[in-house]
């Protein structure tokens, strides 16, 4: 089931959804549903950057500057200047596809570890801008952000609301929110990859060489692809921001870079599904393993390093490999 | 996703077994004491001595009896120095484990992300950060153990002034304790009007050298006297290369470098400059007189001696915030979270390691500037010199 789930764009779609929306039926805590708001925010980033990863092939190990751009462009705006959330998110999803444009030209035509430490780079600049402009984002002790507000509406994890007659509180709000958020997300993702832009990305990911031979323009389509992974993060970045309602630079640090490689790398590249289970288990486990103590970075590097020696193309794929393996034994068993 | 579920349903007949136990006692229900702390990271000199005397002091004071006749019982996290790991661990602690009061929060970033969380959910919370806006203005929940940097720079102006040192170049690391500093300084320089900033140079984190700053500030006019305000190993690189470079003039350090630890790395180059500190460093020069000496002593030799480590002053912290806790809650003679933070406003004189809180509606961190002593080094130790 799980490799047929995989397969179908849509068949995927719904079964994440069927995930989001039964949540809530199982938790009640308020800890729990900030816990699984952060981590639609977080996935729905990740899904953007697989994008990137998984598809075209390229490494980004600079993302969380991007991600980070979108949470402090919202957070001054709003805090600063009295803008509405929604114009900032999307006048700071706009410049930092930019951004991502302009930098993206030149060091998307170096490869492999090159391509890397370019990208590593942009994101150490953007984590060292943040930490500098103190009178702007607070330097290195963070800013508070105000709520997110839709047309004078607020929403916050503090507040109460009521949706379709029911009473809910502001956490529940929340997590329902970013799980629409991650939804919108993965079906934009999915289209983007079952369209010839996605064919493209494909075939450069195949063999660069070989696309170009064919007639692929790759340096367009790897600039495209970074792009949108880069608005992705924005987007993501700058609702995270306003449901935290505190950020640091470190949203924009090398550290949150690496974490949000690892969930595509441990989920499953190319695999959108497989990436926001990565991104899952990347977040409970520190709050699983806390209770731990100090056994928790132990256990929490040996988890990593046993999943990557014995599921080297990811949870999801390996799964769903294993299964369909077993499948087609049981059906020739059969026959 | 089936390992988390699992992991509830786990914790869930864990918390129903737990329950049932507590029904069957309902008399030893312990007092909740909540923390989250970065005992690993970046941040680590700070909550790993927190989060030792902690435990220790909370084995203490259940071997004598507990408060109200309750234990107490500790639950804490390690945030690793990361904001947003600061704020989910507050939310379990609010929401999952229910504590009474929380005494935590090693960096101001840590503190200041699980403030608004902390403010809606009406607990008391006692930081154990710097920074000056933790407690300015002030928040209804919130209270802090340690003097702000305003008060360093308020103390080390009034030393200079009391030299006659009024022209000062001032040179600052970019990280957030230096850049607070720096800031702080200015301010307090501009109130006091007689004292005037002619140099103002930066270093960052991770610079090995800071002669070309130094040499900047050496040749700048009427220059009388250098402050750097700064953490980690850039002050000691600025006190080593000041001393290479010859400048006589008098050399100030601030409260983040004021551990033995420093003046391992700076050795003889440290010879003479002096910085505001706590008592703790130089219990035996305290006056028997004063009122915080017997505490100052009691805290070092049992820290010591428990962990056969040398005590700092960030450990001292969470002494004086575990202390004012329990003060509180005795005082109410409940946890009612209401009546605990009441009690904790209004704790008057009460003697700790880094000084005599006196907490009022404006005022949630207690203490002056006084709380700091002016110490110098001589021959390669600490003298207490005001």
């Amino acid at each position: 089931m799980v490799a047929k789930l995989s397969e179908f764009r849509l068949k995927g779609l719904v079964f994440l959804a069927i995930v989001v929306f039964a949540l809530p039926l199982f938790i009640s805590n308020p800890f729990h549903y900030s816990l699984a708001t952060q981590i639609a925010l977080i996935a729905g980033a990740v899904v953007g950057l697989n994008l990137l990863v998984g598809f075209a092939g390229q490494i980004s190990l600079g993302h969380a500057g991007f991600f980070g751009l979108g949470a402090y462009f919202s957070a001054i705006m709003t805090s600063h200047y009295g803008w509405s959330a929604i114009p900032a998110l999307i006048v700071g999803a706009f410049g930092v596809g930019i951004i991502a444009w302009v930098v993206g030209r030149p060091i998307l035509r170096l490869k492999g570890h090159y391509l890397s430490m370019a990208t590593l780079a942009v994101g150490f600049i953007i984590a060292i801008i943040l930490n500098n402009e103190r009178e702007m984002t607070g330097g290195p002790d963070g800013m508070p952000v105000p709520a997110f507000d839709v047309f004078g509406w607020e929403l916050s994890p503090f507040g109460q609301y009521s949706l379709f007659g029911m009473d809910i509180s502001g956490d529940l709000a929340w997590y329902l929110f970013a799980g629409v958020v991650l939804l919108v997300a993965v079906w934009l993702a999915q289209n983007l990859i079952d369209s010839p832009i996605g064919r493209a990305l494909r075939s450069v990911h195949g063999s660069e060489v070989a696309a170009s031979v064919v007639g692929v323009n790759t340096t367009k389509y790897k600039s495209l692809v970074f792009v949108i992974s880069a608005v992705y993060a924005s987007v993501m970045g700058a609702l995270y921001a306003h449901f935290q309602g505190f950020i640091t630079p470190a949203v924009a640090g090398f550290e949150f870079s690496i974490l949000l490689i690892t969930m595509v790398v441990l989920g499953g590249m190319g695999s959108t599904i497989g990436v926001i289970i990565g991104a899952v288990v990347l977040e409970l486990l520190p709050q699983v393993l806390a209770d731990f103590q100090e056994f928790e970075m132990v256990l929490f590097g040996l988890i990593l390093m046993l999943t990557m020696i014995f599921m080297p193309k990811g949870l999801l794929p390996t799964v769903a490999n294993f299964l369909a393996k077993r499948r087609s034994k049981s059906a020739g068993g059969d026959a | 996703m089936n390992g988390t579920l699992a992991h509830y349903t786990k914790k869930f007949l864990a918390i129903t077994a737990a329950g049932l136990l507590a029904m069957s006692a309902q008399a030893a229900d312990p007092i909740r004491i909540g923390s989250f702390l970065s005992v690993t990271g970046p941040a680590s000199f700070l909550g790993d001595p927190e989060l030792k005397t902690l435990e220790m002091y909370v084995e203490k004071i259940n071997e004598e009896g507990g408060v109200l006749g309750r234990q107490l019982e500790l639950i804490h996290y390690d945030d690793a120095g990361n904001a947003s790991k600061a704020r989910n661990f507050a939310s379990r602690l609010i929401r999952s484990d229910r504590v009474d009061i929380i005494v935590g929060g090693s960096t101001t970033g840590a503190t200041m992300a699980a403030v608004p969380m902390i403010e809606q959910a009406q607990i008391p919370f006692i930081s154990l950060a710097g920074a000056t806006v933790i407690t300015t203005p002030v928040k209804k929940w919130v209270f802090k153990t340690p003097q702000s940097d305003r008060m360093a720079a308020e103390r080390i102006l009034d030393d200079m002034k009391s030299r006659g040192l009024t022209k000062i170049g001032l040179i600052s690391g970019t990280g957030g304790f230096g850049s607070s500093g720096r800031e702080q300084t200015l301010a307090v320089a501009k109130e006091m009007g007689t004292i005037e900033v002619v140099a103002d140079e930066t270093y960052g984190g991770s610079d090995t050298d800071m002669t070309a700053q130094l040499t900047n500030i050496r040749g700048t006019d009427g220059v009388q006297t250098i402050l750097n305000f700064g953490f980690g190993q850039g002050p000691a690189i600025v006190t080593r290369n000041y001393a290479q470079l010859g400048i006589d003039l008098p050399f100030y350090q601030s409260h983040g470098v004021a551990s033995d630890g420093f003046l391992e790395l700076a050795g003889d180059s440290a010879e003479g400059l002096r910085l505001p500190a706590s008592p703790l460093l130089v219990p035996d020069s305290l006056p028997d007189s004063d009122l915080q000496k017997p505490i100052v002593e009691a805290y070092k030799s049992e820290y010591e001696a428990r962990w056969n480590a040398k005590v700092s002053t960030f450990g001292a912290y969470a002494y004086d915030g575990l202390m004012l806790a329990v003060q509180a809650i005795e005082k109410a003679g409940t946890t009612d979270k209401e009546a605990v933070r009441d009690a904790l406003e209004n704790i008057q004189g009460h003697v700790g390691v880094t000084g005599t809180y006196n907490m009022s509606a404006d005022d949630h961190n207690g203490l002056t500037a006084d709380s700091f002593r002016i110490l110098e080094v001589q021959n390669g130790s600490w003298k207490l010199v005001n």
